[in-house]
């Protein structure tokens, strides 16, 4: 069998396997949320492992796909902004605005970082005093706590030359949106493993009963993976739609109400607009009011436009689980990780660069 | 960029009125903010997220997980780089 020895469990991967083969009676459509669980999926070869009934398709689960090109090109400008240190996640840095990258503001003379945590960012206020540093707040609710955190404690220490760009984006109202559209061919969801870590697994119970679809948290190993389709497949053919829980070694059924109360307190719900897809409302996360002083948006006078994508990446589909990064003439010629042409393609999370990585030989040997 | 990476808990401190814990990733040390997670005290694992611990977890899970993740270079990728103190 492809790939099983690499498992850590080899016998088990075996044996799921074969139970799904049993199991399974039509085709079924799961969808994976998370760019994480994507990129194990095309590493360890799980969509080919799984009986040919089961279609996995990739989900809209990687901040760095999702967050608006208007949104990099405000935080290219503020980059850009004579005075600014600009701080990001590594991965925000190659992703194409409408002209240019952060990558290429850094390249003419900006002072562009990477740090790991945004506490790190708050260090770097500190420690420049009379320098503008601005924060790129992006990530889903994961993230969240983490910079809100930020945020709080800058506020507590009267750090007045810390801002943050607050792109945050929420998964629950992204799936609804997948479920009520015409095209929608997904049936069952694997729901991200790290968001449920923060937000507990009462949303999915809801989103489950709502929409009559089964949702399985899923972990980030292979087997976890393995699991939470055999789980998915099992309540389908059973024909049951309920929340259940495979990632219980990290996920509890609340969730982390600390870091949910901290979330609550600097953030408030807004609409988004995501990468490709369009407005979804009530799909973000914004500062509060209380905290203008530190909301980038309301320091930095950035015009927002309206930027088109370059026409031909599909991106869009692509993360509503319609077309496959293959199906997209750029892939792999004109958009590789070296030069994305569109998102998906820049972070290893991404579904273009999960292909890329893993898939691009089978399928440029087949072309 | 929603990976977590299991670790565990050194040591705890209190820095600038929050909880910080110096917390093993098998080879890497980094130091990493407890506020979400007040009931973890040293010898506990934890799963860290952006320098956040995010849930506590129990010692074999972790192990097993921390392994893997090295074993695909993915604990220094995610790390990155010692921040500069
Ligand atoms: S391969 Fe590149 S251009 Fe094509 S959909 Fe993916 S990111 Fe867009």
């Amino acid at each position: 069998m492809k790939y099983v020895d690499e498992y850590r469990d080899a016998a088990h991967a075996a044996s799921l396997v074969a139970s799904m083969q049993r199991l399974v009676t039509r085709p079924w459509v799961l969808m994976e949320i998370c760019g994480g669980q994507t990129h194990t999926i095309m590493r360890y070869g799980i969509d080919e492992l799984l009986p040919k009934d089961i279609e996995l398709v990739h989900g809209p689960g990687c901040p760095v796909c999702v967050t608006a090109i208007e949104t990099v090109d405000k935080a290219i400008a503020i980059a850009s902004t004579p005075g600014v240190i600009f701080v990001s996640y590594g991965d925000m840095l190659r992703v194409p605005g409408s002209a240019g990258d952060l990558f290429r503001v850094k390249a003419n003379g900006g002072d562009v970082r990477i740090v790991y945590s945004p506490m790190d960012a708050l260090r770097i206020a500190r420690q420049n005093p009379d320098r503008r540093v601005v924060f790129f707040a992006v990530g889903f609710e994961t993230t969240a706590p983490a910079n809100a955190m930020a945020v709080w404690q800058a506020k507590r220490e009267g750090i007045a030359n810390f801002s943050i760009l607050a792109a945050h984006v929420l998964v629950p109202p992204a799936i609804s949106l997948l479920l009520e559209s015409p095209g929608n061919r997904v049936q069952g969801f694997i729901a991200p493993g790290h968001v449920c870590a923060v937000m507990g697994i009462a949303e999915y119970e809801e989103l489950a009963a709502r929409y009559r679809v089964p949702f399985v948290v899923g972990g980030f190993e292979p087997l976890d993976l393995l699991e939470a389709v055999h789980m998915l497949v099992s309540q389908l053919e059973a024909g049951r739609c309920e929340a259940e829980n495979q990632y219980t070694r990290c996920v509890s059924r609340q969730g982390n109400a600390a870091a949910r109360e901290r979330m609550r307190e600097v953030f408030t719900v807004t609409d988004r607009d995501w990468r490709g897809i369009g407005t979804i409302p009530a799909s973000g996360l914004r500062l509060r009011p209380e905290y203008a002083a530190h909301d980038a948006e309301q320091l930095f006078e950035v015009q927002s436009t309206r930027a088109p994508e370059p026409s031909d990446c599909i991106g869009a589909r692509v993360m509503q689980g319609i077309r496959k990064p293959v199906d997209c003439p750029a892939f792999g010629t004109r958009c590789t990780p070296e030069h994305p042409l569109g998102a998906p393609m820049v972070s290893a999370e991404g579904a273009c660069a999960a292909y890329y990585a893993y898939r691009r030989h089978a399928f440029m040997a087949a072309v | 960029m929603c990976l977590a990476i299991p670790g565990e808990l050194i040591e705890t401190r209190e820095t600038g009125g929050l909880r910080i814990g110096k917390v093993r990733f098998g080879g890497i040390t980094r130091d990493t903010c407890l506020a979400f997670v007040p009931e973890a005290g040293p010898g506990d694992y934890v799963l860290v997220h952006a320098g956040f611990a995010i849930s506590r977890i129990n010692e074999a899970e972790a192990a097993r997980t921390l392994a893997l993740l090295e074993g695909a270079g993915l604990v220094a990728e995610e790390l990155g780089p010692e921040p500069i103190p």
